[in-house]
């Protein structure tokens, strides 16, 4: 492997698709995750690390991309859909056990699973996540990841470069670094790799699949792994091994139309008649 | 009574500044749940001494350590772990900003914590309230580990000071930084220009524009001033190089909930309704009559937002005098 290849792996879920009513479950409160899609954040993720790897010479110059899920067997769909677009490989963590996992579970089987594919050998250089996922919404699984792996957290990145200048004086240290963009100010951030990248959705134009990479698709590998091959403790994942618990969840009640009017003239005019009688002026 | 441990970042705060209105809520639902006290980072002004006591905190942890600004978010998760540690609170309350939450994340992991993040609600027994899955559900949640970390949003609680002010201990923290920690190093940092106008999250009004506003943010912000509203965008308009980024309301963009939400020149789609269908009042100005936002607005207008917007800021104006 070249000095400035990469081994990356991006983490990559399976999620019901937002453009469609979604649902939680009304025994547990966990999602319903019928007609699921690779979620749309997690595009921008994979798109960040074919660029790096292309950059850097593909497959041909030593790098690699891995696509990483955990979930049902559905799941499988969204490495699968990774795999169209350009990764290299997918890994697919799927246990009985898993389901109903919080942030902090799904970090410690992820942590897991990252290590145990980072070998000697082939050491995994980055782990490049969406913000977010358009299910959970919460963006604390790639914190808790770096905070797991005691790797540096480079966050929200509108913008990542990887920089191997002065690689000799910092004895062979690569250096990402990543603009973030703050409501009062703009950061920029590095740190030596390997570290967890997420990004956000300003930060490329995500590609399509197309034929080709659908049809190479077919011979790319998908390997399953269940807990038992990573090492971790089916209690400490799950909803068992959750740190927290929905108690109740109530379907918020659809919104109605209320007055639509056409303008003739005075829709300004009405609409601050309106704003007066709901006293928000 | 526990303590409940409210973390108030007063990093680059002028000297005689007081604290934040979200630092102030956070502070409201602490004293409800517990004994409020203060995780102080960066320096304690007179006015932000006087306002903690008058919320009733009556123990200030304080570190001024330069590592707690230079590197991102971990460091400052080591203060919130050394001070949680020793004083075993209830709960953790952070701001729901994306550093909150991180923050927050990573405290959980340091503490074996359960992390609550989103809240819009939160009792004296600490389960939380949150919108999920895009506001189509609100949920009751909490953690099930001794202390619960909490990130709040803002405008969840009306900020109130205490009916008796305490008189604050101040304590300084020497953090011990794990090796880890000091990692993501931040190399520079440059102000996004301010626009005068009240920040999205916050915002009691948002005027929102999008692709029907056609590169022109004019009449959106023109109303947007005569209501002292913060100025939001569809991600069409976003993406399209109109407006800045951070102005996008949506599910890749800010979520906002205010008490009105006049919508301008937007279809309505999911992407767009997942960040303001928990409105209040919605108002929907648009052409085309098919547009899905009709199907949640209020009030709603068939027309033309470059007459219809000016008209409505030249009415607020008159009848103001």
């Amino acid at each position: 492997m070249e000095t400035s290849a990469l081994n990356i792996v991006v983490l990559v879920k399976h999620v019901p698709d937002a453009q469609l009513n979604r649902q939680l479950s009304a025994q547990d409160y966990t999602v319903v995750r019928t007609d699921s899609i690779l979620s749309e954040l997690d595009e921008y993720a994979l798109e960040a690390a074919l660029t790096l790897v292309e950059e850097r010479g593909g497959a041909a110059g030593g790098n690699n991309i891995t696509a990483l899920t955990m979930g049902p067997p559905a799941a499988v769909a969204a490495v699968k859909k990774a795999l169209q677009i350009g990764a290299f490989e997918g890994v697919h963590l799927s246990d009985e056990a898993l389901a109903g996992s919080d942030a902090a579970a799904t970090s410690l089987a992820l942590a897991a699973l990252v290590r145990h594919l980072s070998t000697a050998e082939h050491p995994v250089d980055l782990i490049i996540t969406g913000m977010a996922s358009t299910d959970g919404e919460s963006s604390l699984v790639p914190a808790q990841l770096a905070a797991r792996l005691e790797l540096p957290q480079l966050t929200f990145a509108a913008s990542l470069e990887i920089l191997s200048e002065g690689a000799e004086a910092d004895g062979g240290a690569r250096k990402a670094v990543i603009r973030r963009d703050g409501d009062t100010e703009a950061e920029m951030i590095a740190a030596a790799l390997p570290a967890v990248v997420s990004v956000t959705d300003q930060i490329n134009s995500p590609r399509y699949p197309n034929f080709k990479g659908i049809m190479a698709a077919k011979k790319k590998t998908v390997t399953t792994l269940s807990l038992a091959d990573i090492g971790v403790d089916p209690a400490h994942v799950g909803s068992a091994g959750s740190w927290t618990a929905i108690d109740s969840a109530q379907a918020r009640p659809a919104r109605t139309a209320g007055t639509i009017i056409t303008d003739e003239g005075n829709a300004g005019v009405l609409l601050v008649d309106f704003l007066a009688a709901q006293k928000l002026l | 009574m526990s303590a409940v441990l409210v973390f108030v970042d007063q990093h680059g705060a002028a000297a005689d500044a007081g604290l934040s209105r979200r630092t102030q809520e956070l502070l409201t639902l602490a004293r409800a749940a517990g004994e409020p006290v203060a995780a102080l980072a960066g320096p304690l002004s007179p006015a932000a001494h006087a306002c903690l006591g008058a919320y009733g905190v009556g123990r200030i942890y304080q570190s001024e350590q330069s590592e707690l600004f230079d590197y991102l978010a971990a460091p400052k998760a080591d203060f919130l772990a050394q001070v949680a540690g020793e004083l075993q609170p209830a709960a953790v309350l952070l701001e729901n900003s994306a550093e909150g939450k991180e923050i927050a994340a990573r405290l959980g992991i340091a503490l074996s914590a359960g992390v609550i993040c989103d809240a819009v609600g939160l009792d004296a027994g600490l389960h939380a309230q949150k919108s999920v899955l895009a506001g189509s559900y609100t949920v009751t949640c909490r953690a099930t580990t001794a202390i619960s970390i909490i990130t709040v949003k803002s405008n969840s609680v009306h900020a109130e000071a205490a009916v008796t002010p305490a008189e604050p201990v101040v304590e300084a923290v020497s953090v011990s930084f794990g090796a880890a920690s000091l990692a993501a190093k931040i190399i520079d940092r440059s102000a996004t220009p301010a626009s005068g106008r009240p920040e999205l999250g916050d915002a009691r009004i948002v005027v929102a524009g999008g692709r029907g506003v056609e590169g022109n943010f004019g009449p959106v912000e023109e109303l947007a001033d005569a209501l002292g509203a913060a100025v939001g965008a569809s991600r069409a308009a976003t993406d399209a190089g109109w407006i800045e980024h951070s102005a996008q309301v949506g599910q890749t963009g800010k979520t906002v909930s205010p008490q009105l939400y006049i919508s301008a020149g937007i279809s309505g789609a999911i992407q767009q309704k997942a960040g303001m269908q928990t409105s209040k009042v919605i108002v929907a100005v648009n052409r085309d009559a098919e547009s899905p936002i009709f199907e949640i607005a209020d009030f709603g207008i068939i027309g033309d937002l470059f007459t219809v917007l000016p008209q409505a800021t030249e009415e607020i104006k008159r009848r103001r005098g």
